[in-house]
Parts: C-alpha cells; structure tokens; sequence
C-alpha cells in the first residue's frame, strides 16, 4: 500500500510585523454618561477607560482589516500574495457566511487558505497559536492574523454594565519562519459552563418581542455578569499566564513586556500582582484611549509599545486573551 | 472548631480593610458593603475571593449577589463552613 508523504515545515517561528488600525472616531466619558446614569469617575475606576474609538460607517471591519494588514506586511517585508493562509478574528462581521477573511484575502491579492475564527477576546491568541502551528507543518510559509471588531454595533447604549467598555479596532501580524525560538508552546482552553457569562442577549435567528409592545426590537447586543467575568479572568487567567511562562521555560523577570487582553485594568492589576512582573517591565494599558475592541486590543497595544518605544523589538512579551465561551489562550512570543 | 460569629467578623473586617482600605472599626454587621462601606461589585469580588481561602468555603457568583450586608456574609460563612 501506497504511503503518504508529509509535508515538514519550518523548525522555529516568529512574529515578523504587526500593525494597527484605529477608528476615528473618539467617544468620550462625557458622551457615555449622557447615555447612561453613570460618571466619568464611576467609568475610570472601575474599568481605567478615559475614551474608547468607535467606527463610522465607512470603517467598517474590512477596512480596518485590510489597513491593520497593511501595515503588518509592509512591516514584515512581505507582499499580500506571498501570504499562504489569511485568519481573521471576529465576533462582528455580521455574514453567518462566507467568511470575512475570503474579502480580506481578495483585497490583499492572494488566493491562500481563508477563515474566520471565533474565540472572543481570545482570538488573537488563538490565531497566532494556529498560525505558528501552520508554518511549523508545512502547510503555509507565511500566515496572516487578524483581530478586528466593530463591537460599537454590538453594544446597548443603554445598559449601564457594558455600554462604557467596548470599542472599535483591528491589529494584524504576519507570522513566519524563524532560525529561533520566536513564539511559545500555546496554553489554551475552553470553560463552557460558563457559556452564558459573555454573550449575546439573543441569537440571530430568534425574533424576541419588543419590550415596550413597539415593533422594534433592539440588538442583539453584548451582555456580560461582571462579577463573574472578573473573578474567572482575575484568578484563573493568573495561573494561565503562569504556566504560559512556565511553558516557555521562562520566568516574570525574562520578559519585556505583558501584553494581556485589555478588558479592565484591574485585572490587568491583579495579573500583574499574581505574575509577581518587577516594576520595570512595561504592561499595557491601551484600554484606556481605546476601551475593550476584543480580539484587536493585544495587536494593537504590541504595535503601539513597540512605536512608542515602551517595548524593545525582540523582546519578550507575555500575551493572554480571554473572553466569550468562556476561552483562553496565553504564549510567550518575541517581539518583532 | 467551628468558628462564632465574632471571629467570623474580626477576619473579615481584617480581609475588608486590606483588600478595600476601609477601617476594619467600620466593618459591622449592620453595614451594608456598597452603601455604607463604599465597596465597589469588583472589590467585593476580590473579598469574596480572600474569604474564601481565609474561611475554606466556596461562596459562588450566584451566592455573592445575596450578600449585601456584612451580616449577610458573615451568616453565609458560619453556614458554610465545615
């Protein structure tokens, strides 16, 4: 019987340019309070978020994919049709199907494989986890990994529990081969028993009656148990962000960045105190110009250390997302 | 030896004061978390969470949105506890 050949890749991988795309449009503390009964202290303190971007209709998540894709090729010194694989991250791209990725693919001029992911806030994680898996295997050379949401059309203007955190944004990086060790052994997983604590208030396809009897009917939008959120990603995220580093045979005072999820600074804080990170390693906190935009918020914040100088290029950086499922996943990568 | 209701009290007003910096002093019965002792929904998470290692009881999602006084918490503890 005939045998079949496998197909072997490159031995190591790397993140080789990432880039970011932020939506114009800045939407104060001031102008969610006049939605809300809230305040611009309430919002600060409990989430760190002083203003969040939000789209116009023009910035829709294709744009903001293929300008984010732009610049993370042009970065990483390749062109669209060298790319193999195209993934994109996204709970807002409104098509059950096809994919946002084939648009994206199409517009960057290449026939590679095409597909969406969704994994929440963890998206980004898992696509570059996927990614560095197919270029280690042969079955792409270079991967593109996009986070891209639009959760401004997701988001109840009127619910006092959300309406403050959500934004607008795409980050992307190309990742590639490497002659060393650039992106760590992925520790990921799936909490489905918590399925409900991050959701939708309602599936695409049910018709809910309006609630004042009107005809119209609002959503679906995000709907969160804060509580419950925050202490799952306080303290469980903790021990994933520790055996990620543990994976990588590395520790808290090896690295030269945290770049977790930005989904409300005080568990951002709380990592940071169980991770036991020394002072002088930079931790971001683009949550605070840019709210929570989900899958784009680590890309972003790494393209936005790395301009700012926050975050030296092939450093170290810890990366962990979390969200909707409920899913994690946490690597250590390097820097490009 | 299961605690009293006293002791349950003493450590929790220790555990509120270190985790929300309000004056153990202030950590009475009567108090409600959020009214009286200005303890925000995520605070309250990282005391509920500190409770339960203190203690050795689980105090679930569902439990802690009962637990509005400090009276109401400390009554789930000596409940709970083993």
């Amino acid at each position: 019987m005939a045998v079949i050949r496998e197909k072997q890749g490159a031995a190591h991988t790397r993140i080789m340019g990432v880039g970011g795309y932020v939506p114009s449009r800045v939407v104060t503390n001031d102008e969610v309070i006049t939605w809300i009964d809230s305040s611009d202290e309430w919002i600060r303190t409990r989430s760190g978020i002083a203003e969040r971007r939000w789209g116009t209709p023009e910035e829709t998540v294709l744009e903001m994919s293929v300008q984010s894709a732009g610049k993370a090729l042009a970065a990483a010194g390749i062109s669209g049709d060298q790319l193999g694989a195209i993934i994109v991250s996204t709970v807002s791209h409104f098509h059950q199907t096809p994919a946002l990725a084939c648009l994206v693919a199409d517009r960057l001029g290449t026939n590679g494989a095409a597909y969406d992911i969704s994994a929440g806030c963890a998206g980004f994680c898992y696509g570059v986890a996927q990614a560095s898996d197919m270029v280690k295997a042969g079955s792409a050379e270079y991967v593109l990994v996009i986070g891209v949401e639009r959760l401004s059309d997701l988001t109840d203007i009127h619910d006092r529990g959300t309406a403050f955190i959500f934004g607008d944004g795409a980050g992307a990086v190309v990742i590639g081969p490497s002659d060393t060790p650039g992106i760590g052994p992925v520790v990921w997983g799936a909490e489905g028993d918590k399925y409900d604590t991050i959701t939708q208030t309602f599936a695409w396809n049910d018709k809910p009656e309006a609630e004042d009897g009107s005809d119209e009917v609002r959503g679906p939008f995000l709907r969160m148990e804060g509580q419950a959120v925050f202490r799952w990603a306080s303290y469980q995220m903790a021990e994933v962000s520790l055996k990620a580093l543990a994976e990588a045979g590395i520790t808290a005072g090896d690295l030269d960045a945290f770049i977790p999820h930005q989904a409300n600074n005080r568990i951002t804080d709380r990592l940071v105190k169980v991770l036991g990170l020394p002072e002088e390693v930079p931790v971001a906190r683009t949550i605070a110009e840019y709210g929570n935009n989900s899958a784009a918020t680590i890309p972003l914040a790494m393209e936005r250390m790395l301009a700012d100088g926050t975050a030296p290029s092939g450093g170290l950086a810890l990366l962990i997302g979390f969200g909707a499922g409920l899913v994690y996943a946490a690597q250590v990568v390097a820097l490009p | 030896m299961a605690l009293t209701q006293e002791d349950i009290l003493a450590e929790l007003a220790e555990i509120v004061e270190e985790v929300a910096g309000v004056d153990k002093d202030e950590v009475q019965l009567d108090k409600s978390f959020t009214g009286d002792l200005d303890v925000d929904s995520l605070t309250m998470v990282e005391v509920v969470v500190a409770a339960e290692e203190k203690f050795g009881v689980k105090i679930p999602d569902d439990a802690v949105k009962d637990l509005s006084t400090v009276g109401d918490a400390v009554g789930y503890i000596q409940k709970h506890q083993d």
